[in-house]
């Protein structure tokens, strides 16, 4: 097939665009983790905070991506580079699963394990630490898989702004008239997807409590 | 610190406990003696489970307060408090992701117990609660329902405490096994000698393993009798209770005593 034989000819630069791809993707993940399990943890012990902070979240998903792109291309030291935005903005949409997904999964922990536990004298982190994460880390986890599936999608918008990625073929190609560049973006793309929900599946399932 | 012998290992003195102005416990005050066994009888509502927490600070009364070993227990350190207190439930709460042996050394190894003493204490407590060795290896969804609660009391037991509290420890388990476990904890507490307070609902348990009952009723200590006071009592809460449970009660209230 053509398009194949399009990807294979420009091979090279396919990979470059899909390094530059898991970057975007990778890096903005990794900042939604890093933020989204300790504001998950927040809001499930401190149920006053769970609306204000879901809702936050929930406002940001609502926003169309390309218009978040567009709001924060003027701000100072973000602007002046395409992929800092375009991480900034991955990363604010991916927040919502994983900070969803780490509430649920702490919830649903029983209630008579965590009571057991702290009768047994388990300090707040102890449980935390020892009890809570264990016991959500497959619910957790599933929430980060639902983020980077989101966020693959996402970033080839993120060429729109000119922060690279696998979006330049598919702009390109919309621009050209070109199914067979459109789709040496989408189908990389596609397969990063995949590869990412498969992977983290895998994480999920090794890290499962019993 | 050990108690002179006179000297009651918990005592409530004039507690209250109140939830969103609703009095779930109002003015107790109650001594439990060391080595003893005090069954708290009551409906469901009565408040016994409000008490047992109130000890271990689950809860924190709203006046009134909880001496263990003769200090309000508000002065001690929590974490200290609650490892030197055993603390067993109806629905066991073992962690399901640890097996039998991580759940039982649990408080000996985050006390910095060295390793090999908290293997040989979780084959002690394993053997003492009658459960084979090879369970160890186990984890909790693997067990039967005698079995976790067996690993339930193993795990409350592992750092020796002097008091164990019980919440409904054997009320979620067929007649048989809990008839088991019910004698087998007779003949453990004959060894170890701790002071126990456990909630019950059921009169036969609490005549059966009780050393003392006390009758509790919508958030307010009824009575304190021995299980012989108990079938006579002339109390119509007491009387209620023995109605509602009949006959053949006189033979369990011998064998809990010790």
């Amino acid at each position: 097939m053509n398009v194949f034989r399009f990807i294979l000819q420009n091979r090279s630069q396919v990979l470059e665009l899909t390094g530059e791809h898991l970057w975007l993707v990778g890096l903005s993940t990794l900042f939604a983790t890093l933020i989204g399990i300790p504001l998950g943890i927040v809001i499930a012990h401190w149920p006053r905070l769970n609306k204000p902070v879901l809702a936050g979240a929930n406002i940001i998903q609502t926003v169309p991506s390309l218009a978040l792109f567009g709001f924060l291309l003027p701000v100072p030291w973000l602007g002046d580079r395409a992929d800092r935005l375009a991480i900034l903005a991955l990363t604010l949409y991916a927040l919502l699963p994983i900070i969803r997904n780490t509430y649920t999964g702490i919830r649903g922990v029983d209630p008579a394990v965590m009571e057991a536990g702290r009768g047994m004298g388990l300090t707040e982190s102890q449980l935390l630490l020892q009890v809570e994460l264990p016991l959500a880390v497959s619910v957790i986890l599933s929430g980060v898989r639902t983020a980077v599936v989101i966020s693959v999608g996402l970033a080839t918008i993120a060429a729109a702004i000119g922060a690279g990625g696998l979006g330049e073929f598919i702009f390109r190609g919309l621009a050209m008239v070109d199914n067979r560049v459109i789709l040496a973006g989408a189908v990389p793309a596609a397969i990063l997807a995949l590869l990412a929900d498969v992977g983290v599946g895998w994480l999920e399932r090794r890290l499962q409590p019993r | 610190m050990q108690p002179t012998p006179a000297a009651p290992v918990i005592e409530f003195r004039n507690v209250s406990y109140q939830v969103a102005g609703t009095h779930v416990l109002r003015n107790l005050t109650l001594q439990v003696q060391p080595g003893e066994i005090l069954a708290l009888l009551g409906r469901s509502g009565s408040g016994k489970t409000t008490t047992l927490k109130l000890v271990n600070r689950l809860l924190s009364p709203t006046s009134g307060e909880v001496l263990v070993n003769g200090v309000p227990n508000v002065n001690a350190d929590i974490t200290r408090l609650r490892r030197s207190i055993g603390y067993v439930i109806q629905e066991v709460g073992l962690f399901p992701h640890f097996n039998v042996a991580r759940n039982i050394g649990l408080v000996p190894k985050i006390e910095g117990w060295p390793e090999a003493r908290v293997r040989a204490r979780v084959e002690e407590l394993l053997q003492m609660a009658g459960l084979a060795l090879e369970l160890a290896s186990r984890y909790p969804h693997q067990l039967s329902g005698g079995q976790r609660q067996r690993v339930g009391v193993a795990r409350a037991l592992a750092a020796d405490p002097e008091i164990l509290l019980m919440d409904e420890p054997f009320g979620a388990l067929d007649p048989l096994t809990r008839d088991e476990l019910q004698r087998e904890f007779i003949s453990l507490q004959r060894r170890l000698r701790k002071t126990v307070v456990f909630v019950t609902h059921d009169l036969r348990e609490a005549m059966r393993l009780g050393s003392r009952i006390a009758l509790m009723e919508a958030g307010k200590l009824v009575t304190i009798l021995s299980p012989d006071e108990f079938l006579r009592s002339a109390d119509p809460w007491a009387a209620a209770y023995v109605k509602a449970f009949g006959d053949r009660l006189e033979s369990t209230a011998t064998e809990g005593k010790s």
